[in-house]
């Protein structure tokens, strides 16, 4: 509803403060969504709708696509085009789709167990080919939603349905793994921190090749309540505020501060041939002659 | 000398999608929110600042300010 011009007033000092209106980017009728109280993972949904408003992109250029777990119900709620895929393989379907559509924007939202267990073949091979996509990692160090598994980032000692005594595997680094197996872009952020991620998400979604963003978050119902953390609140003071530090601050701070931090920020950029560009050229010199 | 103009916040809670978590209350640097049951609730109005934590560590979409 518009307001009469004379309410208007003529000299308005400051712009009033006004809340992201999400309602053109969700699904009508689909909220309240399935995360638990309290689950990192809506935060990381706004971030992702702010990021995706600034990039101006339209609704219709943007396809998500995901696999299975609580991460993956993601493309349910949001009113672009949407797959809803097979656990592990949201990048195996990425890429068909991504051929097949170029001028699709490919967005995959996945977790820690779906993105580098059960689809750890597809995460290597896609960032090597570094075909135009952005994978989110919400990485919870957990299944959620098979209730508590440990998964590949699950820390040393931490409790789990399948570590019942403490882990003794050693974690990947989604970020690390992602730029040893070629991607482009690489950046970690997480919930707590929504301005960064809100902003590494839309630097990832902008770079031309494989983007990936390793997104910490928490889940209060199993890894927070097999652990021992009270809340929520202190599962993102400790886990995501306290257990990360931004790659701007390394430099001021010694070994021992940094040590068992993972860093925040872009990790790693570069410039390589892009997979559909590539394919393109060679389509046009084969079709010659 | 001139005296700022105070600022007036609405808060909307959409009592449909809140959970309960908390994070909002938690989060609030002036104390503006505080649980009743299971369900956020407005204690301090004049306290907020329009800072929009709350909304933006709110995973629910169930909180938002909006300046009068
Ligand atoms: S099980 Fe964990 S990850 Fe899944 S919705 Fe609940 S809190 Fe979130
Ligand atoms: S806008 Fe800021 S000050 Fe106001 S209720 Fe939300 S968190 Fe508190
Ligand atoms: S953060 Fe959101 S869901 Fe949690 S108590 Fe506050 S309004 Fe409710």
């Amino acid at each position: 509803m518009s307001r009469p011009a004379e309410e208007i007033k003529p000299l308005a000092k400051k712009k009033k403060k006004a809340p992201f209106n999400y309602s053109p980017y969700v699904r009508g009728g689909k909220l309240p969504h399935i995360w638990c109280p309290g689950c990192g993972h809506g935060i990381v949904l706004k971030c992702l709708l702010r990021a995706i408003h600034t990039t101006g992109l339209l609704r219709d250029d943007i396809a998500m696509v995901s696999g299975i777990g609580c991460s993956s119900r993601t493309p349910g709620y949001v009113d672009f085009n949407t797959l809803h895929t097979l656990h592990g393989r949201a990048l195996a379907y990425a890429t068909g789709l991504k051929l097949a559509k170029p001028r699709l924007n490919v967005i995959v939202t996945t977790g820690d167990g779906d993105a580098l267990a059960i689809g750890g073949n597809h995460f290597i091979h896609a960032c090597r080919r570094n075909m135009d996509m952005t994978i989110l990692v919400y990485n919870n160090a957990v299944y959620g939603m098979t209730s508590g598994q440990a998964s590949p980032t699950t820390p040393p000692g931490k409790i789990s349905t399948t570590s019942r005594n403490g882990s003794i595997e050693p974690p990947f680094d989604t970020c690390s793994l992602a730029r040893a197996a070629g991607a482009t872009f690489v950046a970690r952020g997480t919930a707590y921190h929504f301005q960064e991620l809100e902003k590494v998400i839309y630097e990832a979604i902008m770079h031309k090749g494989t983007s990936v963003v390793d997104i910490i978050d928490a889940c209060p119902t199993y890894y927070g309540r097999f652990n021992k953390y009270k809340s929520p609140t202190e599962m993102m003071e400790k886990i995501e505020k306290e257990g990360t530090v931004s790659v701007k601050q390394v430099d001021k701070l010694s070994p021992e501060e940094l040590e068992g931090k993972l860093l925040r920020g872009i990790l790693h950029k570069s410039d390589r041939p892009e997979y559909c560009a590539e394919y393109q050229k060679l389509m046009t010199k084969v079709q010659a002659k | 000398m001139a005296v700022a103009e105070k600022r007036i916040f609405r808060i909307e809670i959409d009592e449909r999608l809140c959970k309960g978590c908390s994070l909002c209350v938690d989060f609030c640097p002036t104390n503006v929110l505080t649980m009743d049951g299971n369900m956020v609730a407005v204690k301090e109005l004049d306290a907020c600042n329009g800072c929009q934590l709350c909304d933006n560590r709110c995973p629910d979409f169930a909180i938002q300010v909006f300046e009068e």
